[in-house]
């Protein structure tokens, strides 16, 4: 169906042209969703009918009024579920919020809605954003559409498996330590977590309220920017949110040439440390591809180090923990939520509507949290962890005066089955390891597809750059994307028909790129010559 | 450190949640492998290092002293798990 | 029961939290006001939806630094606002925005000032009673530790035959300034004027209106005692709910009993928190030691930080009012006004103001504070009204006291007049005028009213002259009744002496 190989911006084009109807747009993803659901379970929540129809005259109205000309106009977009829309049902995928009907918009929604976009429906999440797999969630289980024993990642892992099921052109997720990146790295899907302060937090319910940042899911770097220009901007009402103007590189956004170009003399650095021993084999390969990539189209590549990576998620736990068991103690059966039934009394009303309102995970943040602030243990923990924050931004800081943009993976390995993360806290915990510092230091990054494993699970590069640095780091993506070329979609390997091809051309793909991996070692020596010339 | 029962019936307390007895020797087992991990931080000389709060230079964001905000009872309520004339009902705190 | 006590030494502190008068909540736009039905002024922010955040209104900062500079503080040029975790249902969040390791303001100091040796005399602090007014007694400075910014809680109404308490957020994010003394005090004395200092200042300010009664002040007393000479600190007790300078002083003087009661008998203090009970004059601990909370402050992540200039702080000290003693002082030795008078006129800044403009206006500062003194504040106690209520012109009140000292009005019907000037703020020229108030000031009319009396009462001249004094009095009421009391009795005296002296 042609539609569905449209991506958002070309789908906004078609209707405000007059070709497509808006109706006509929605119902063609609510027939797709239909399909897709029960195998994928991206949703938890889907906008109504009714209201849904309600939405799309109105926007198909605003756009023959020239109300709505921008270039998301008409487009349905993936709400991940700890964004509150108003009377919609927005839970965190938790028993605690199962029936919480928000009375206000966040700012983000809002911001979508004046620009004419659809609010489709919520997506699922690991429990409060508290996971990297989905596995959390209380109330669905999320799977990953390239293969449904393997888990979507997470927490954005509704929004990522949406799009990468074709069920939705556009999402909104919320990256902590990693939540849009590793989903998306894990879906094959394109997630972009922007500069902390970029994005109005305003009705996102927090996690860690010094790290959590909104961002877009899609199918393409120039979709995730277009809905970022719509999203981003300061908002009085988030005063953490930066006056500084956003700038999207609408040009080299829209001509790839242009992007390709301005690789000229962009300093990439490869940090060893994302690299390591953790880290798959065909994972490190993919990087130096892509790395490979752009030094033959004019980017000054190098290997460098960052030693304070192995630091990184300790002091993200911390503080993220923290700040968790602070922000989720509104949750107590008072003003909204769960309340357990004929507890006696103010205490156990409190500890019995928790403790059966939050799901493991959550708990046990909760409780890491309340002992790394408690009294005797603050200095050596939390406070040591706010130290070594800033000499982690630091060292982002020096990296980034001689260089553009970072490259590293997006996750060390491609995603993992069902099962196997939950029961070791902490091996999950680690796994945030290519995720979190960029979190702990306020900076733009973004996951884009590079591939396949040997397992036919879609791999993920990642791309970091300095703070309020979106524009380099968009035109290096928008290059890297175009220079990678067209990667098949899930829809596509269904078209080929049955699973025994799927497995056939995963096989081929995966010759193909360990033919390209071997020419590694060379093309790194390329890479570090070029540096050597430009200094 | 060594996360026994105490450690976590107290932060139970303070958190407000009440374990079953399988909960909380998973809970201490995990927090205490976590913590473990997390001192690695000890390894770094953070001698004469000033914590991080905000990571933006941010500073001074202000509204004005003026009355945005009209009635937001029914708003406020609306979710609230058991109401009466207007307010939320609590087991008594007295 | 004196002779045992002489041997040990109160110490106390105080932690007061004083009420802001802005006009919305200190992290979002909804009113302050007070006495609205529950829940009605309320937003996502202030009832802890989740989601909402804090965005902190400017207003706050500045009253803090006020406050701050008017005791004399430090100020804390980078600023921060961290989160005080415990649950209660009273707080939406169930953690308080508020200041621990950056508070806007530290060591300062402010003075107070005592009775003399006697024992004090105090009739509640009712306009009359100047406290510690005038700079007669002792002088006092006591140390403030710091002064931070927070939000207030919603406000719990238990049920009184159910199981259940009411929540209302009306109140949750009204604006508080914490100022935490050293404990310099003494005695319950020292800790009152202290707090009636604090009061002033507050109103003076215009950030508060300071009221203990009414909740808009508020005070924990910090109370140890030692051994008189003793160089270190005893343990401590925090009492709360203490709604009245009376309560304070009861509460000083119960627990000191109660803790060297304790020492006598060889037993501890325990530090604990205890809520008075003023009705059974005793007090009972809330918090006991086992549940004793570990609020877990961390830097609030939400609301960046405060940085404070040089040209910010130098711009609201341009701002502060003349406080009270320096207006004591200046209207005793400016106006010549008494220590006691300059005392109550300066109770409060607005009546003060009123004043000093009346009296500038009409120039004659005495005058004008007889009026003060008489009128003003007749009519005040009177109608049960606070000075602030008074709103009526001093320019009127002025040309009412003019008119008066021309004698254009007699004293009764200038009180009259008065009246209508506190009510309705009339001009007082044009209202005499309408309500034919006016002395009869046409000397011709005056004479003509004199002369008619006296050809009228030949005999009684006659008498006068033959030396009866006592009729002249009956000449004055004559010419009095003929002009309907419209004339100005000197004026009427001056002429009839003038015309019975002149036939002689």
């Amino acid at each position: 169906m042609e539609l569905l190989q449209m991506q958002a911006e070309e789908l906004s084009g078609k209707i405000k042209s007059g070709e497509l109807g808006v109706w006509e747009a929605v119902s063609f993803y609510k027939e797709r969703a239909a399909l897709a659901e029960p195998e994928t379970g991206a949703f938890l929540t889907l906008t109504e009918e009714a209201a849904l129809k309600r939405r799309a005259d109105e926007v198909q109205e605003g756009i023959k009024s020239g109300r709505y000309q921008g270039s998301l106009a008409g487009v349905p977009v993936a709400v991940k579920d700890n964004i509150c829309t108003k009377g919609l049902r927005t839970s965190c995928a938790s028993e605690m919020l199962e029936n919480f009907v928000p009375a206000y918009d966040a700012t983000v929604v809002e911001r979508m809605q004046a620009a004419g976009m659809i609010v489709f429906g919520k997506t699922n999440l690991d429990e409060f954003a508290m996971g990297s797999t989905t596995e959390t969630s209380a109330l669905a289980r999320t799977k990953n559409p390239w293969n449904v024993q393997h888990v979507p990642g997470g927490s954005s892992g509704g929004s990522c498996a949406s799009v990468a099921a074709g069920e939705i052109p556009l999402a909104l997720g919320t990256d902590t330590g990693g939540s849009i990146r590793k989903p998306a790295a894990y879906c094959g899907v394109t997630g972009f977590k922007p500069t902390y302060g970029r994005v109005s937090r305003y009705g996102m319910i927090a996690y860690a309220s010094s790290l959590d940042q909104i961002g877009p899911v899609g199918r393409s770097v120039s979709d995730c920017a277009a809905l970022y220009g719509i999203i981003a901007g300061n908002d009085p009402r988030d005063a953490v949110t930066s006056k500084e103007e956003v700038r999207i590189p609408r040009t080299a956004l829209s001509d790839a040439s242009e992007a390709v170009g301005r690789l000229k003399g962009m300093r990439i650095g490869v940090p060893k440390e994302y690299l390591g021993e953790g880290t798959q084999e065909e994972v490190r390969k993919a990087v130096w591809e892509a790395a490979a990539l752009l030094a033959r189209n004019g980017a000054v590549v190098e290997e460098i180090s960052l030693p304070l990576t192995e630091y990184v998620i300790s002091a993200y736990y911390i503080i993220a923990c923290a700040e968790a068991g602070s922000n989720l103690a509104r949750f107590d059966g008072v003003k909204y939520g769960y309340r357990a039934k004929e507890a006696e009394g103010l205490q156990e009303m409190y500890r019995r509507s928790r403790s059966e309102g939050f799901g493991e995970e959550v708990k046990r943040r909760i409780l890491l949290g309340s002992f790394v602030l408690s009294a005797g243990y603050y200095d050596a923990y939390y406070l040591k962890a706010l130290k070594a924050k800033r000499l982690i931004k630091e060292e982002f800081d020096r990296t980034f005066a001689s260089f553009d943009c970072l490259l590293t993976p997006s996750a060390s390995e491609t995603a993992p089955e069902f099962g196997t993360s939950l029961p070791e806290p902490l091996r999950m915990y680690l796994s945030d390891i290519d995720t979190a510092g960029v979190n702990l230091a306020g900076l733009p990054a973004i996951s884009i597809p590079c591939g396949f494993g040997g397992n036919g699970l879609p791999l993920g590069i990642q791309l970091i750059a300095d703070r309020f640095c979106e524009e380099t780091l968009f035109c290096v993506a928008r290059a890297y994307e175009e220079l990678r070329g067209a990667l098949p979609a899930v829809w596509e390997r269904e078209d080929a028909g049955k699973a025994g091809t799927r497995q056939e051309s995963r096989g081929s793909r995966n010759e193909k790129d360990a033919g390209t991996a071997g020419m590694k070692k060379e093309e790194r020596r390329e890479c570090n010559a070029g540096r050597g010339k430009a200094v | 450190m060594q996360i026994d029962d105490t450690i976590i019936e107290r932060m139970e307390f303070l958190a407000k949640l009440c374990l079953s007895e399988e909960e909380r020797e998973r809970a201490g087992k995990e927090i205490e492998k976590i913590l473990s991990y997390v001192e690695k931080l000890n390894e770094l000389d953070t001698d004469g290092v000033e914590p991080l709060v905000h990571i933006l230079p941010e500073e001074n964001v202000f509204r004005e002293d003026i009355v945005t905000n009209g009635d937001g009872r029914d708003a406020a309520l609306s979710g609230a798990p058991l109401q009466r004339d207007g307010q939320y009902v609590v087991p008594k705190t007295v | 029961m004196q002779g045992e006590e002489k041997q040990y030494e109160t110490v106390i502190g105080l932690e007061v939290h004083v009420e802001l008068s802005t006009k919305t909540k200190i992290f979002c736009g909804c009113s302050t006001r007070f006495g609205a039905p529950p829940n009605t002024q309320t937003c996502p922010v202030c009832t802890g939806m989740p989601g909402s955040l804090p965005v902190l209104n400017r207003q706050v900062v500045e009253y803090a630094l006020a406050l701050g500079l008017a005791l004399h503080c430090e100020v804390n040029r980078y600023c921060r606002f961290d989160r005080k975790n415990y649950f209660y249902p009273d707080n939406p969040q169930n953690y308080q925005i508020s200041q621990l390791y950056l508070p806007v303001c530290y060591d300062g100091e402010v003075e107070i000032a005592l009775a003399g040796e006697q024992e004090e005399k105090r009739e509640g602090n009712g306009n009359g009673a100047p406290a510690g007014a005038a700079g007669t007694g002792r002088k006092k400075k006591i140390r403030i530790h710091e002064l931070h910014m927070e939000e207030d809680a919603g406000k719990l109404v238990h049920e009184e035959n159910g199981d259940c308490s009411l929540v209302d957020y009306n109140r949750s994010g009204v604006p508080l300034i914490e100022i935490v003394s050293e404990p310099d005090m003494r005695n319950a004395e020292e800790a009152i004027a202290y707090l009636e200092k604090l009061c002033m200042l507050c109103r003076y300010l215009g950030i508060s209106d300071g009221k203990l009664q009414e909740g808009s002040l508020r005070a924990d007393v910090n109370l140890s005692v030692r051994e008189a000479g003793s160089g270190t600190l005893g343990t401590r007790t925090e009492m709360k709910n203490l709604n009245s300078f009376r309560a304070v002083s009861r509460a000083v003087a119960e627990e000191r009993r109660r803790q060297i009661a304790l020492l006598k008998e060889g037993k501890k203090v325990v530090q604990e928190t205890r809520r008075w009970d003023d009705t059974k004059g005793g007090s009972y601990p809330i918090r006991s030691k086992e549940d004793a909370e570990d609020y877990r402050y961390f830097p609030e992540p939400d609301v960046p930080p405060v940085v404070i200039s040089r040209e910010w702080t130098d711009e609201i000290r341009s701002r502060l009012p003349e406080f009270k003693e320096e207006k004591e002082e200046r209207y005793q030795k400016e106006f010549g006004l008494s220590a006691y008078d300059a005392g109550v006129l300066t109770q409060s800044r607005h009546l003060a103001e009123l004043f000093e403009k009346t009296a500038v206006l009409c120039g004659n500062p005495k005058k004008a504070a007889n009026w003060f003194m008489g009128e003003v504040l007749r009519l005040l106690k009177e109608r049960g009204r606070e000075p602030e209520e008074l709103w009526f012109s001093p320019e009127h009140l002025a040309a009412l006291i003019k008119a008066a000292e021309q004698g254009k009005i007699n004293q009764a019907n200038a009180q009259k007049v008065f009246a209508e000037i506190v009510e309705r703020d009339v001009e007082p020229l044009s209202y005499m005028k309408e309500q034919g108030l006016e002395t009869l000031s046409d000397e011709g009319a005056l004479r003509l009213a004199a002369e008619e009396v006296l050809a009228g009462n030949p005999g009684l001249v006659a008498e006068f002259r033959a030396g009866k004094e006592k009729v002249f009095g009956f000449f004055v009421g004559q010419v009095m009744k003929k002009t309907k009391g419209m004339a100005d009795p000197g004026k009427v005296n001056e002429l009839l002496r003038q015309l019975l002296g002149k036939t002689e």
